[in-house]
C-alpha cells in the first residue's frame, strides 16, 4: 500500500514545519516536501508606521533572532536617511558590529552545543530520549556548561549593545543610541573566568576540535549525508573577506565560478526573484539570470565560506584554509559540513568581538549621522542562518508604504527540500519498516540549516508534536501526538 | 537573605503574549517602591539554556508566561524537573530549564510557574481587556504573597495544593 508519512512538527526546529514523505506500494520514495507555515503578515502590518519605528517593530517578528531583523531594518533606514551603510560614524558601525557578532556567536553556540551535539555524541540512531541536551549534560557535563556560558556571553553582548534583551533599541536610522562604557567593556574583557572573551575563543577552538574528531571517525557519514551540489549566496566584503554585517552580494556555483559578481544589494530585485508554489506557504527565491528551475541557492555558514575568499581573523583563517583544502579549494557541497563552517564562524565571531572590545572607538560619543533623505532603502545582513533582506519605501509623510522581507530560512527553502529528498532516498526508500532513527535522519538534514520559523508567540500549551500516516489515497492510517 | 527571581517571558509586540513580561515589569516597580531588595527580575522572549545558570543563583524562581490553557484567569503550579524534549529547542519550558539547572549546577531552586490566561496574540501592542484583568489578578496575587513574606514558599505551596493552582482569591 502506498503511504504518506508525515513528521509534524520537526523536532528541535523552531516554528511550524512538517515533512511529508510519499511512498509507493514498494516503499520507494516518490516525493518529499518540507511544508512550512511562514508568517507573512508582518509586511502589511508595518505599512503606515513611521519609518524610524521599524528597527524596534521588526523584532516582533521573531524571538529567536530579533537582532538580525533589528540591524537589517536599521541598515535599510540608513539608506533612507541619507547615511548609507558606509556613512556611519566609527562608533556607530562598530557598536552594531559588536551586537551582530555577539548574536552570531550565541546563536551558533546554541545550535551546535544543544541542537547538534546530541546527534554527534550519541548518534542519529540513538533513542529520541537520548538525543537532547540533558543527556549531554549527564555524560559530557563540561561541554554542556561551555555551551551555556558561550550562549550567555553572546546574550550579554547583545544586552550591552542593544540596550536590553527584549525589543532592543541600540540601532537607529543613521547610527546607534549608545556607546559601550568602560565598565561594560571590562566585564567582557576582564570578566571573572570563564565569562571573558579569551575563554570564549578557547572554547570555540575546542568545539571545532570536537567536530573535527567526530568527522575523522565518521567521515563517510559526514561527507555523504544529504550532500548535493548547489549554488551558494551571501554578502562578502568588497575585498572578498567574510563579513556578517556588510558587503556586496556574491554567488558562486557548485564548481566555484561566480554567477553573481559582487553587486550592490540595493538592486537585489534585479537579481533575485521569489517563486510561489501551490503546496507551500513559503516562497522559493532564485537567481533571475538562471531562472526558477536552476537559480536556487544555499545561504548560511556553508554558503558564506564558499563565497568568501578569506576570513579576516587569524585563527579562523587558519581553520578556513583547512576547510578549503578538504575540497581542494572548490565549494563544499556537503550539508553536514554546515556544522564545520558554523564552528569556524563561531571562532571568527569571537576573534572579532575581542578586537572590537579593545577598540576605543566603542567609547566614542559621535553616534549618529544624517544626510539627504530619500524614499527607499534596502538593508542586507548575514544572519546566523543566512542572508536576510529588508526593503522599505516611505511616503511624503515619512510613513512606510511598502515592506518586503526575504528571511534566511526562505532563502534555504529549496535546499532544505532537496536535503530531505536526498536523505529519504538514501535511508527510507525500499525499507519495509520506518524506524525512528531514519525519521530523525530527515530531521538531522533539516537541522543542518538551523531553520528558524518562529512567529514569536509561544504561549503555554501551544506546541503539540503530531505524526500522521496516510495511504496513497490520502486516507489517514495512523496519528500520534506527544 | 534568600534570593528570589521573578522571570517573565513572551513577546510584548504580540498582544497578550506580553503578560509575563508586563507582570515582571509591574512587580519590579512595586519591589522598588517597597524596598524589596531580595527580589530580582528578568525578562526575555523565551526561556533558553543560559537561564539554567541564571536560576541556579536563586533560592526561589517564579516564571510568568501567557497561557492559552483552559483556565479562567490565572493559575500557579510548582515546576518539577522534567527533561521531556519539546519539538522546539530554540526555546525551552520552565521544567526543562530546571532540569538543566539541576544537571549542570546541582541546584534546585523552589520554582513556580504563573500561568496568565491570554486571549489574543496578534501583531499589536497592548493587552486585551481580559488580558489586562488577568494581569491585575496576577499582580495582586504576588503582591499579597510577598507582602506577607519575603520568601513565601509556604504560601505558594499551600495555594498550589489547596486551590489546585487556580487563583480566584487572594492567597
Amino acid at each position: 500500500m502506498g503511504q504518506k508519512l508525515t513528521i509534524e512538527p520537526v523536532t528541535r526546529v523552531e516554528g511550524h514545519g512538517k515533512v511529508t514523505i510519499h511512498l509507493d506500494d514498494d516503499n520507494n520514495v516518490v516525493q518529499t516536501r518540507l511544508h512550512i507555515v511562514e508568517f507573512r503578515g508582518f509586511e502589511r502590518f508595518i505599512q503606515g508606521r513611521p519609518y524610524w519605528e521599524a528597527p524596534v517593530l521588526v523584532q516582533r517578528l521573531c524571538g529567536i533572532c530579533p537582532v538580525s531583523h533589528h540591524l537589517a531594518a536599521a541598515k535599510a533606514l540608513d539608506v533612507i536617511v541619507g547615511t548609507g551603510s558606509e556613512g556611519l560614524t566609527p562608533t556607530g558601525e562598530k557598536m552594531r558590529r559588536l551586537m551582530h557578532y555577539g548574536q552570531m556567536f550565541q546563536s551558533h553556540a546554541l545550535h551546535f552545543f544543544h541542537l547538534v551535539s546530541p546527534d554527534l555524541l550519541f548518534g542519529i540512531n540513538a533513542r529520541p530520549e537520548k538525543r537532547n541536551v540533558i543527556e549531554v549534560a549527564k555524560e559530557f557535563k563540561e561541554l554542556a556548561v561551555q555551551g551555556v556560558m558561550m550562549r550567555k556571553f553572546g546574550q550579554e553582548i547583545i544586552r550591552a549593545t542593544a540596550g536590553k534583551k527584549i525589543h532592543g533599541t541600540g540601532a537607529i536610522p543613521g547610527g546607534i543610541n549608545k556607546n559601550l562604557s568602560i565598565e561594560e567593556r571590562d566585564f567582557f574583557v576582564k570578566g571573572k573566568d570563564p565569562l571573558n572573551i579569551d575563554k570564549m575563543i578557547e572554547w570555540s577552538q575546542d568545539a571545532l576540535n570536537l567536530f573535527k574528531g567526530y568527522h575523522k571517525e565518521n567521515r563517510e557519514l559526514v561527507d555523504t549525508f544529504a550532500a548535493f551540489p548547489s549554488h551558494h549566496l551571501s554578502i562578502v566584503r568588497k575585498d572578498g573577506a567574510l563579513d556578517f554585517y556588510h558587503g556586496v552580494l556574491r554567488a558562486v556555483d557548485a564548481k566555484g565560478d561566480k554567477i553573481l559578481h559582487d553587486v550592490d544589494y540595493q538592486n537585489y530585485l534585479d537579481y533575485i526573484g521569489e517563486e510561489v508554489k501551490n503546496w507551500s506557504y513559503m516562497k522559493f527565491p532564485f537567481l533571475k539570470n538562471l531562472g526558477t528551475k536552476n537559480g536556487w541557492y544555499r545561504v548560511g555558514p556553508l554558503a558564506r565560506l564558499n563565497t568568501c575568499d578569506f576570513i579576516p581573523s587569524p585563527l579562523a583563517q587558519k581553520e578556513f584554509e583547512e576547510f578549503k583544502a578538504y575540497t581542494n579549494g572548490k565549494p563544499n557541497n556537503m550539508s553536514m559540513h554546515m556544522h564545520w563552517a558554523r564552528l569556524i564562524e563561531t571562532l571568527h565571531a569571537a576573534e572579532v568581538m575581542r578586537d572590537l572590545l579593545n577598540d576605543t572607538d566603542l567609547q566614542g560619543r559621535d553616534l549618529v549621522t544624517k544626510g539627504k533623505k530619500i524614499s527607499e532603502g534596502v538593508g542586507v545582513i548575514e544572519a546566523p542562518r543566512g542572508t536576510l533582506f529588508h526593503h522599505y519605501r516611505i511616503d511624503k509623510n515619512d510613513l512606510i508604504s511598502m515592506c518586503n522581507l526575504i528571511v534566511s530560512t526562505t532563502n534555504n527553502n529549496e535546499p532544505m527540500n532537496r536535503a530531505v529528498r536526498h536523505v529519504a532516498d538514501a535511508m527510507i526508500s525500499g525499507q519495509k519498516s520506518i524506524k525512528e532513527g531514519m525519521l530523525n535522519a530527515v530531521e538531522v538534514a533539516i537541522r543542518a540549516y538551523d531553520p528558524c520559523l518562529s512567529c514569536a508567540t509561544h504561549a503555554l500549551g501551544k506546541m503539540p508534536l503530531e505524526i500522521s500516516l496516510y495511504d496513497k489515497n490520502e486516507n489517514l492510517l495512523d496519528l500520534k501526538t506527544n | 537573605m534568600k534570593k528570589v527571581l521573578i522571570f517573565g517571558y513572551g513577546n510584548p509586540g504580540r498582544q497578550d503574549d506580553a503578560l509575563g513580561v508586563l507582570l515582571a515589569d509591574e512587580m519590579q516597580k512595586w519591589a522598588r517602591e517597597n524596598n524589596m531588595e531580595s527580589i530580582d527580575f528578568d525578562t526575555n522572549y523565551q526561556l533558553n539554556i543560559e537561564d539554567a545558570l541564571t536560576i541556579s543563583e536563586y533560592d526561589m524562581v517564579i516564571f510568568a508566561d501567557a497561557s492559552i490553557e483552559q483556565i479562567d484567569h490565572i493559575k500557579l503550579t510548582r515546576v518539577e524537573s522534567n527533561q521531556k524534549t519539546e519539538f522546539t529547542m530554540h526555546a525551552m519550558s520552565p521544567d526543562f530549564v530546571l532540569h538543566l539547572c539541576q544537571s549542570l549546577y546541582n541546584k534546585y531552586p523552589e520554582t513556580y510557574l504563573l500561568h496568565i490566561k491570554g486571549i489574543e496574540f496578534e501583531l499589536e501592542e497592548g493587552l486585551t481587556t481580559n488580558g489586562e484583568t488577568n494581569l491585575n489578578l496576577a499582580f495582586d496575587f504576588l503582591v499579597n504573597a510577598f507582602g506577607r513574606s519575603n520568601f513565601p514558599k509556604d504560601i505558594l505551596d499551600r495555594h498550589c495544593i489547596e486551590q489546585k493552582g487556580a487563583i480566584n482569591a487572594k492567597p
